[in-house]
């Protein structure tokens, strides 16, 4: 056999693509589910948190910006190591998929009160008084002004950092969430053979590139000009 | 209440674990000091191969950069430590470490850095080659200080990234601080070595955490 064939062999083995295509596929559907989720609850969290911070309540914001210091500073997979063996012990019973899904958000909400926050901070104080100053209450100038005007200049990092929050979900093989990564290395030590691990990797350039070019887009679309 | 105090803040088990976790944090130091330089000199060489001449050589850099900035790095690490040896590449857990993290940190210091670049006029481009510096040296002493100093807030957090990283490293059981307290954790049957872990990342990383948003938002401003 040459090398050529050999590589191919220990790669691309075509009876090992037909075997793990099925749980590839599921763990792709696995993937998609949790980072759905992670999307779209650590967003929504993140923005409930930056608007709380709005209101400038000291002690409540000194917590939101303890919150996302913390998350932002820890790696995700530290978290996720002891919310997985440390919850048990104290009578949570988590499934380890909801263990996944519970940290990435936070990790996603801390890092998307930031990005929502300098979002509200970059609207000059001009907007706030102008509205406030025509009658528009509190709550409606940041719904109906500041926050149309900040989304302009949170959109393309969010999209990035929502992008390397939904990677780790590959964490979960970690814990054993059945997701792309954990089916990839189970067929391969069961196979002896690297197919599997290629196939993961071209099932998460699958998922995750349309979302790596949108971004990228999205940059160079809101790119921040200065005046 | 007691029960979650023992499980989370035993400072017994912690003081235990201490000399175990100290050695890990050595581990994960030097882990940073080969992949932080490795990342900001393969993301430079990515960023100058980004903004050349040729369309061809433009293209084909953003599909790379594309590309590993689409697979999650743990994946990488697996596929370097695990696949290659098919391949019959053998390698120990930190050259494995060390390559998979410059494919994938490469990328993104890569666009940190082509941002910066762009960010910088072309008329200082101009101005530095027409006053007889050549184009490499243009680019050392006028250009890259500028592009830096303008990207530097997203450097550092990138950095910070990189940190965290590094503890992805203990999946391929180098005994970095995480594989180190995990494992006092199966020894113990206890969570405190890993509060301990996240309190030492928490003392190394969150000043630069606290000093990145202060940079953003005084340029934001």
């Amino acid at each position: 056999m040459d090398a050529w064939s050999r590589f191919l062999d220990a790669f691309f083995k075509w009876q090992l693509i037909e075997r793990y295509l099925p749980a590839i596929l599921d763990g792709m559907a696995v993937t998609v589910e949790i980072a759905a989720a992670v999307v779209i609850t650590g967003i929504l969290l993140g923005l409930v948190l930056a608007i709380l911070r709005a209101f400038r309540i000291l002690p409540l914001s000194a917590l939101i910006v303890i919150f996302a210091d913390m998350l932002r500073a820890l790696p995700p997979l530290v978290l996720v190591l002891l919310v997985y063996f440390g919850l048990p012990s104290v009578g949570i019973n988590l499934p380890s998929f909801a263990v996944l899904w519970l940290v990435l958000s936070c990790v996603l909400a801390a890092f998307a009160e930031e990005i929502f926050w300098a979002g509200i901070l970059s609207i000059p104080k001009g907007q706030w008084e102008a509205a406030r100053s025509t009658g528009i209450g509190f709550v409606s100038t940041l719904a109906y002004i500041v926050l149309p005007q900040a989304v302009r200049l949170t959109v393309a990092p969010l999209t990035n950092r929502t992008l390397a929050i939904a990677k780790n979900t590959a964490l979960g093989m970690v814990i054993g969430v059945s997701e792309i990564l954990s089916q990839a290395t189970t067929g391969q030590s069961f196979a002896g053979n690297a197919t599997p691990l290629t196939m993961g990797a071209i099932a998460y350039v699958i998922l995750f590139i349309p979302v790596v070019v949108l971004g990228r887009w999205l940059e160079t679309r809101f790119a921040w000009r200065r005046a | 209440m007691q029960a979650l105090l023992q499980q989370f803040f035993d400072f017994a088990i912690m003081a235990r674990a201490l000399p175990l976790l100290l050695t890990g944090l050595g581990q994960t130091l030097v882990l940073c000091l080969v992949v932080i330089p490795l990342g900001l000199i393969g993301g430079l060489l990515v960023a100058l191969t980004s903004l050349a001449r040729s369309r061809a050589v433009r293209w084909s850099a953003a599909a790379a950069i594309d590309f590993f900035r689409a697979i999650p790095p743990l994946v990488l690490l697996i596929f370097v430590y695990a696949g290659l040896p098919f391949a019959g590449i053998r390698l120990s857990p930190l050259a494995a470490v060390a390559i998979a993290f410059l494919l994938n940190n490469s990328s993104y210091y890569g666009e940190i850095y082509r941002a910066g670049i762009e960010s910088v006029g072309h008329g200082q481009w101009d101005a530095a080659r027409s006053t007889g510096l050549k184009a490499r040296q243009a680019l050392i002493y006028v250009v890259l200080p500028q592009a830096v100093r303008n990207v530097l807030p997203d450097l550092i957090s990138n950095t910070v990234e990189v940190v965290k990283l590094t503890s992805l490293a203990s999946v391929v059981a180098l005994p970095e601080l995480l594989y180190s307290a995990d494992m006092a954790r199966s020894i113990t049957f206890n969570t405190s070595p890993i509060v301990l872990a996240a309190g030492i990342y928490l003392v190394m990383l969150w000043p630069i955490v606290r000093l990145v948003s202060r940079l953003e938002r005084r340029i934001a401003s």
